[in-house]
């Protein structure tokens, strides 16, 4: 190989975005096209600098927007070979339209998304608005909870995206600023290993094979466009969930460290639960230990896997347990939070009868500290102990002013 | 660098190999097929090709069809040079990295897009490539309207012009802006190559695509083309109409080289009138009115100093 190996050590400190950025360079991606924003940006100037250094052989385009990168991203991933960028907020909006276009033609990309508020008002800091925004976009999409897994699951999301029997593209998320712009001690794989795990590139209807001439994009209307839909949809709910486990398997084989598609803490015998995403889990991990300490059954399920969703994981897990708290970090205008529905429908047709409330909270980067999910615990305990929901449907974690709470 | 395609005459030229199929959905006299012909013809090189949507992406490639014998993608209204953009970033990636499957091949990359694709939804996107410096040709279907959603004004609509968004009414001559100078502006970005093509010209065409081929860096040609159902004529005088847009001047054939030096490609021996260009169409049927005439002199007024203009770039050398 042309470019250089990078020696590193067992355990190096970095924050999410370097953590992607060395993942890209394992997995030796060819193109990256890319355009700047807060808070994702270092992941591609990583990768910029990795190329320059001779570390990564591939090309990086700087586009003039965020809808023109995935769009040169899909291009090249329709030439065939391996092609990542990464984006977050308003950015991400931008990309939208291409989103569709890139799960609609089969095309295995891979998006770290560093999430961020969506503007109005302008806000640069974490929260999952625009990692909602995303998710009927036919996305694959991973949730790392830290600077570790954001490392971790770019390898499973070349892996599982690049599957011949998948073709389907993926986003890595972590959480704006948080997990991005926080350093921790991040395990490493050596660039051997780690290109081992993602595999050389296997080009299928490449456009550079220029003795099988292939269209992509056709135009279909009323008589095959739902076909060629429900086929996406079909094979994201069917065939994806037992490739992410795979991979995650066989990630335990290599590296030791453990995924699974819904992560339970305590959930053995838990009898009020919170259900988050991000940066949050580790927060209610710990907010748990306490509360057994203090008599209170508590367990959280943090989601690994947001889309396809997790249902039968999550009905699974939530099995037994009689109070529950859906987090949700963006602000649902006009309903009930993304998680509170997709657990409501999970749990509908099972014999778990839970009570279920929705929280928002954090929007914009406003902390969740161990003390709103203390009284949070606490009020799915109260509902326990009254054999109602006695709290409203829907409640603000943390905002000023008059309490805003519905239903 | 591969040879380039000899070509000795029309009917060798129109007879050669078929890369854009015949069976397609483009309305009858229509010139978009002409004009894609004529660039794919021009090479016998591969082809990785894109078209933005619109008339020509909406009749070739509808499930489970193609027209196209060549690799093509379509991804939006907007991004066609960006996806050719993508697919020859990832060209070079390979090319470095040994592992494309035919490395003796030269191919060439190439974007199709209407003059709604070009000059307004797609500009920002066709100027980052141009910017920087993709092995990219970026070819305008120039029929200054939004043909496929059914007439509505461009960017590239002229003055004067009857479209369903600026129509010729009661109080209005439809259409009240300037076409935009797209030309100049591309040739701005300091490009290797900038030209005006006509498809009624074609060994001029020929000439300026396979030079278009030849540069390294990116590439923008303007095609003129006729659409019957929008400048409303009839099918059958789809090169009559091209003939009096190149002969009276309104659509001048020229080219720019590194975004400077000028050379007109085409001058007419008897240059038409505009008034006989504008009258064989009905989208300026309304400015024959007593009322409008005015409007007649003032185009031949702009097409006459629009042309003392070019030849001026063109002696300057500058």
């Amino acid at each position: 190989m042309a470019f250089d190996k990078m020696e590193l050590r067992d355990i190096e400190v970095w924050d999410g975005n370097f953590a992607a950025a060395q993942a890209l360079r394992q997995s030796q991606v060819d193109v990256v096209a890319a355009y700047p924003i807060t808070p994702s940006t270092p992941i591609v100037e990583g990768y910029a600098k990795f190329t320059s250094d001779g570390y990564v052989e591939g090309e990086f385009v700087m586009v003039e927007s965020e809808h023109a990168a995935m769009s040169a991203c899909i291009g090249a991933a329709a030439a065939g070979g391996r092609v990542a960028t990464a984006t977050s907020s308003q950015g991400f909006a931008l990309m939208v339209e291409t989103l569709y276009q890139a799960s609609g033609m089969r095309l295995p990309i891979v998006l770290n998304v560093v999430n961020r508020a969506l503007a109005a008002p302008l806000n640069v800091n974490g929260d999952h608005s625009d990692m909602y925004l995303g998710r009927d976009s036919g996305w694959i999409q991973l949730d790392a909870y830290c600077p570790q897994d954001a490392y971790d699951l770019n390898f499973v999301a070349f892996r599982v995206s690049e599957d011949h029997d998948v073709r389907l593209p993926c986003m890595v998320h972590q959480d704006g600023f948080m997990t991005s712009h926080t350093a921790q001690g991040v395990h490493t794989l050596t660039d051997d290993k780690a290109y081992g795990f993602v595999g050389d590139f296997k080009p299928m209807n490449d456009m550079l094979d220029f003795e099988h001439p292939v269209t992509h994009g056709v135009q279909t209307e009323e008589d095959w466009h739902f076909e060629h839909k429900a086929r996406q949809h079909n094979d994201l709910m069917t065939k994806v969930m037992p490739k992410i486990q795979a991979a995650f398997d066989d990630f335990e084989k290599l590296s030791g460290r453990k995924y699974n598609i819904v992560e339970k803490y305590d959930m053995d015998d838990a009898d009020v639960c919170v259900v988050c995403l991000g940066t949050s889990v580790e927060t209610a991990r710990e907010v748990a230990t306490e509360m057994r300490a203090e008599g209170i059954k508590a367990g959280v399920v943090g989601i690994r896997v947001i889309r396809p969703f997790p249902f039968l994981e999550i009905a699974e897990a939530l099995k037994g347990v009689k109070a529950i708290a859906a987090l949700d970090r963006s602000s649902p205008n006009g309903t009930v939070g993304m998680l509170f529905n997709e657990i409501a429908g999970s749990l509908f047709n099972t014999d778990t009868k839970a009570m279920l409330s929705g929280y928002v909270y954090g929007l914009g980067g406003r902390d969740l500290t161990k003390a709103h999910l203390v009284a949070l615990f606490k009020e799915l305990q109260a509902n326990i102990d009254a054999g109602k929901v006695t709290t409203p449907l829907q409640q603000f974690i943390g905002v000023r002013g008059p309490k805003l709470a519905y239903l | 660098m591969s040879e380039m395609k000899k070509i000795k005459n029309l009917k060798e030229f129109s007879t050669s190999a078929d890369r854009f199929e015949g069976a397609n959905l483009l309305c009858p006299g229509c010139a978009h097929s002409i004009i894609v012909r004529e660039v794919l013809n021009a090479t016998n090189d591969d082809l990785v090709l894109s078209a933005s949507t619109g008339c020509l992406e909406v009749c070739t490639a509808v499930y489970p069809y193609t027209s196209w014998d060549a690799s093509w993608i379509h991804i939006g209204f907007e991004n066609s040079s960006t996806a050719v953009a993508g697919a020859e970033s990832m060209y070079k990636v390979l090319k470095r990295k040994n592992r494309l499957k035919q490395p003796e091949r030269n191919p060439k990359f190439v974007s199709f897009a209407g003059d709604g694709a070009s000059y307004d939804i797609g500009f920002q996107w066709i100027s980052g490539c141009m910017e920087r410096g993709h092995n990219i040709m970026h070819v305008v279907l120039d029929n200054e309207v939004y043909a496929n959603t059914g007439g509505q004004r461009s960017s590239s609509t002229p003055i004067g012009s009857s479209a369903t968004t600026s129509p010729a009414g009661r109080v209005s001559y439809g259409e009240k802006k300037n076409k935009k100078d797209l030309m100049g502006i591309m040739a701005a970005h300091g490009i290797p190559y900038a030209a005006q093509v006509a498809p009624n010209k074609w060994k001029d065409m020929v000439k300026k695509i396979q030079h278009g081929f030849s540069v390294d860096g990116p590439v923008f040609i303007n095609a003129v083309s006729p659409c019957t159902t929008e400048w409303k004529f009839d099918p059958k005088d789809t090169m009559h109409l091209t003939d009096l847009a190149t002969d009276s001047l309104v659509f001048p054939l020229y080219e720019i080289i590194d975004g400077h030096e000028l050379n007109i490609t085409y001058r007419p021996k008897n240059v038409v009138p505009v008034e006989e260009y504008l009258a064989a169409q009905g989208r300026f049927k309304h400015l024959f009115k007593d009322e409008y005439k005015y409007l007649i002199k003032e185009w031949q007024e702009r097409v006459d100093a629009q042309w003392a203009y070019l030849q001026r770039r063109e002696e300057a050398r500058v």
